[in-house]
């Protein structure tokens, strides 16, 4: 069963800013979410940008493609939808899940727990701090019965 | 979830022998590891230099077994690949661990497939 279909078209952006639009339709679940992450770091992604850039970028949508996974679908089955653009500078990924609303008015701060001594270790609440450390422009908006998360992944990564 | 094991007289060494530990392998990693460490009491070190990604999920489950070992056998980590050591600097996870450049010359070749 294809648990993610992968819709691609070569397209420029401008004129020398030669850039690629792909589109990703992946199931509410952890293993597409795995299979379309192969697909598009093992492939699309390959030799494009630097390591440094495809690992915060795979990060990035790994962390926000299993949160809807995780919380929006938590009820039962649905699709994401993914675009990514490619250029020079790095990515612009949107994503559009029909799932539940983020709680709150917008993303979550991501503020990680502190590490006390003698205290039990944090196993969860890196999710938005992991999104909020390694993208730019992030946004998100509810439209409808619609969740939209956009956000960039720049090909300059700097030391964090 | 395929975990190798070598064994020392005062050290385990878990090979993960995946690419990934991610939210679809997360909990398979954690009772993989619970088997593997449970009946023995020896300082356990986990080789993560095949594992060229982690996400959220997966450093979840390697604090959860770094929290079932317990305090007197705090858990080791080694081989740390660029995408996986970012995950640890950024969370501060890296603070929290003992965390070894390489994995112990001649490990691999004192392999005991579990």
């Amino acid at each position: 069963m294809a648990m993610f279909r992968l819709v691609r078209a070569a397209c420029v952006m401008s004129s020398d800013d030669p850039g690629e639009h792909t589109r990703i339709i992946i199931n509410a679940d952890p293993i597409a979410v795995r299979q379309a992450l192969g697909a598009l770091f093992d492939q699309l992604m390959a030799g494009r940008m630097s390591a440094d850039a495809r690992d915060a970028a795979q990060i990035v949508l790994a962390e926000a493609l299993n949160n809807i996974v995780e919380h929006a679908y938590a009820q039962g089955p649905g699709e994401i939808e993914l675009t990514i653009d490619i250029s020079a500078r790095g990515l612009t990924c949107r994503i559009m899940d029909a799932g539940q609303p983020l709680p709150g008015v917008g993303v979550p701060v991501g503020e990680l727990a502190p590490l006390l001594p003698g205290e039990d270790l944090p196993e969860g609440g890196f999710g938005w701090h992991l999104i909020r450390s390694l993208s730019e422009d992030l946004n998100y908006r509810r439209e409808g019965e619609r969740n939209f998360l956009s956000f960039r992944i720049s090909a300059q990564q700097y030391p964090h | 979830m395929q975990l190798d094991c070598t064994q020392t007289p005062d050290l385990m060494i878990v090979h993960v022998r995946e690419t990934r530990i991610d939210a679809a392998g997360a909990i398979d990693f954690k009772d993989g590891m619970r088997d593997l460490t449970s009946a023995d009491t020896r300082r356990v070190m986990l080789d993560l230099s095949h594992v060229g990604f982690i996400d959220s999920s997966g450093l979840g489950a390697v604090v959860a077994v770094r929290k079932f070992l317990g305090p007197d056998r705090p858990l080791e980590l080694a081989g740390l690949t660029p995408a996986v050591e970012k995950v640890f600097r950024l969370t501060r996870m890296d603070s929290v661990f003992v965390i070894h450049g390489d994995v112990p010359a001649g490990a691999g070749s004192l392999r005991d497939v579990v």
